[in-house]
């Protein structure tokens, strides 16, 4: 495997640069958030710092984590998709209308899957066929899969779900105080990490977020790219749909309305350029626990849920406009130096 | 430029797009109404068609607003809020001071929305956030706004002063005065995107953003200024709407957004910037309007509202771009073939 220098932070910090790259210093800060925030919510709560209490302050955004993943990689192309949350509901009620039909609730599970990467495949084709930019294909398809969701079950609620399905929302890994969905994301981090950071693909990924039209007269297959990034959203969607029916142990049409805004705000605390070509897994896991234990603290602090997207509205818009701050500021540097 | 030296010898072709365009939706218009009067005679009534009317007058406001950000290749997600929080917040003002005139609860809307506006303006201008994420952040900021003013409650129908819920309900020369507001605004809006300075501008802006700049148009100051008009209008919108059903919940316009980029990019403003027309959107929100007026009386299930309103909007897109590629096309092969010439 090669390591060439290019747009990656990963590969770029590890080369004897004189100019620490943005991306390192942006997930230090990152870090030192995080231990700040820890430390506030120890002060907050005394019972925060226990182990098991830790471990289940994952579990409210671990569904919203998964959806991340391939996010980033959306980001780092140079697209965006809004349709998320609602492919997460179409999938889930799928699911559940399927289940409650009859069906073997994991055969009812594969559906909802094979429902999620069906959307991500329209999504992708109207995006690459068609020409039209992400942000619109996905605002239209955005109403469209939450209003079938909608149109499948109206105000119903599902339920019923059995225990060995419920327990990959509710459940622990035998013998441990971990609870499964933070296994299932950190089982599923390390494959995206690698996609990203250490294959061809992943390479050709960033290049296609830094320029499409020089990609394609280099011969980048970029259209094929794209529909396996929005058809692994549409699947990762879809699993998050599962993991929030079995938490619940119920679902609605309403399912994860939202997540859309937490997820790309994670993504762009994360240090991914929403214009494309750059970004780092590593610092979209991190922005997704500071996000978490943000909202933990304000919980504690019995901030109401709506009053708490004001906090996460303006993460979203200071995550954007400091790191174009710094860079403004390095950039300067690099002139004066050179 | 192929196309101002043929517009002489040759019926211009992209001209000839933009009026297939309008026709379009009217053809699309009159083939619902023809297929939902066969199956409920009441459609065609002129009580119907009030209704309708009635129901697209503030939709074809804010979608107005919608149309001259999206004009400068931009986008406006902050407008459900902002009519959310200018509706609560006049309505709690109403509620409190009965006695204020409804016209100054009407200018204390705008102004409101003005400034969230101008909120958004400044983060695209000077902050350089792309339109989508800072309005995507303001959308949510604004909303949750709502709860922190309301305190979780509503405002009610019996504690609105009948002045303040005749405001929209009254009506001039047998002509209800929601109606008068929304053609006020269609003409004024048509006014100033066609023959002023400014509104060419904007045109010139969505175009083609670099060669705007270089021709000396501040970018930044009229970017900044559709984003404030864009939140005026939602902020209007927000009193009318309170005035309308007489009652402020917390989720007032959540979601509307969506049907105001839809009222939009149907009535063929391109999502892309610099191309769309009033008479267009205009039409765009009265076929939203029956469609959604046609489901209900075709007794389809309210919940199928959202899937048709996605499903609009997406072939909408659709369609508009396969015409305007073909177009280029066409238009890129007669240039060639007209070059030795």
């Amino acid at each position: 495997m090669t390591m060439t220098p290019t747009a990656s932070g990963r590969t770029a910090a590890r080369e004897p640069s004189i100019l620490p790259t943005l991306l390192l210093r942006w997930e230090t800060l990152l870090i030192v958030l995080l231990l700040l925030g820890a430390v506030g919510n120890a002060y907050l709560s005394e019972n925060f710092l226990d182990v098991t209490n830790l471990f289940n302050m994952t579990v409210d955004f671990m569904e919203k984590s998964i959806i991340a993943l391939p996010m980033a990689l959306i980001i780092v192309s140079g697209n965006i998709d809004l349709s998320v949350a609602s492919t997460l509901a179409l999938s889930a009620i799928v699911m559940g209308v399927l289940f409650q039909a009859g069906w073997n609730v994991w055969l009812a599970s594969l559906a909802g899957l094979a429902v999620g990467a069906l959307a991500g495949l329209a999504n992708g084709l109207l995006v690459t066929r068609v020409r039209l930019p992400s942000l619109v294909v996905t605002l239209g398809t955005y109403a469209l899969y939450r209003g079938l969701a909608s149109a499948i079950v109206g105000d119903e609620a599902l339920s019923g779900f059995p225990d060995d399905f419920t327990t990959i929302g509710q459940g622990y890994l035998p013998g441990t105080p971990v609870p499964v969905p933070l296994a299932i994301f950190l089982v599923l981090v390390v494959p995206f990490a690698l996609l990203l950071h250490r294959t061809s693909f992943g390479r050709l990924v960033y290049a296609i977020g830094s320029n499409e039209e020089a990609c394609r007269f280099a011969g980048v297959a970029v259209d094929r790219i794209k529909v396996i990034l929005f058809v692994l959203a549409g699947l990762m969607s879809a699993l998050a749909g599962l993991m929030l029916n079995a938490r619940f142990g119920a679902t609605r049409a309403d399912v994860g309305a939202g997540f859309e805004l937490d997820v790309i705000t994670a993504v762009v605390l994360g240090g991914v350029d929403i214009f494309g070509g750059q970004g780092t897994i590593l610092g979209v896991v991190l922005a997704l626990f500071l996000i978490g234990e943000l909202r933990f603290g304000m919980s504690l602090n019995n901030v109401p849920a709506q009053v708490q997207t004001i906090a996460i509205g303006l993460l979203l818009i200071l995550a954007i406009i400091l790191p174009r701050l710094l860079r403004a500021r390095s950039g300067g540097r690099r002139v004066a130096s050179a | 430029m192929a196309s101002v030296t043929e517009r002489a010898s040759r019926p211009n072709l992209l001209l000839l797009a933009a009026r297939f365009r309008e026709t379009g939706i009217v053809v699309v218009i009159l083939l619902i109404v023809a297929a939902v009067s066969l199956r409920t005679p009441y459609f065609l009534t002129p009580d119907n068609f009030r209704d309708i009317l009635l129901n697209i007058a503030i939709l074809s406001i804010v979608a107005l607003g919608q149309t001259m950000v999206i004009l400068t290749r931009s986008i406006d997600l902050s407008v459900g809020s902002i009519i959310g929080l200018s509706a609560m917040v006049v309505g709690l003002a109403v509620r409190d001071n009965p006695d204020l005139p409804p016209v100054l609860a009407l200018l204390m809307g705008i102004g409101l929305g003005m400034a969230l506006g101008g909120i958004n303006g400044l983060l695209v201008t000077l902050g350089r956030v792309p339109p989508i994420i800072a309005t995507l952040g303001t959308l949510s900021v604004y909303r949750g706004l709502v709860l922190v003013v309301s305190k979780g409650q509503w405002v009610d129908a019996y504690r609105l002063p009948a002045g303040f819920v005749q405001m929209s309900k009254s009506e001039a020369l047998g002509v209800p005065n929601l109606l008068l507001f929304a053609a006020a605004v269609a003409i004024g809006v048509a006014y100033f995107l066609g023959h002023t300075r400014l509104g060419r501008e904007i045109y010139a802006i969505g175009s083609n953003p670099t060669a705007a700049q270089l021709a000396g148009i501040p970018v930044s100051q009229v970017l900044f200024l559709v984003f404030v008009l864009s939140g005026a209008l939602a902020g209007g919108a927000g009193v009318l709407w309170a005035s309308r059903f007489a009652a402020v919940a917390n989720d007032t316009a959540s979601g509307f957004e969506l049907q105001t980029v839809a009222a939009a990019v149907v009535g063929g403003v391109n999502i892309f910037g610099g191309s769309g027309t009033v008479p267009g959107v205009l039409l765009g929100s009265l076929l939203l309007g029956i469609i959604a007026n046609a489901l209900t009386l075709v007794h389809i299930s309210p919940f199928w509202q959202l899937a048709v309103q996605g499903l609009v909007i997406l072939l909408a897109v659709v369609v508009d771009a396969l015409i305007s590629r073909r177009l280029q096309r066409a238009l890129a092969l007669r240039a060639r073939r007209m070059a030795p010439a």
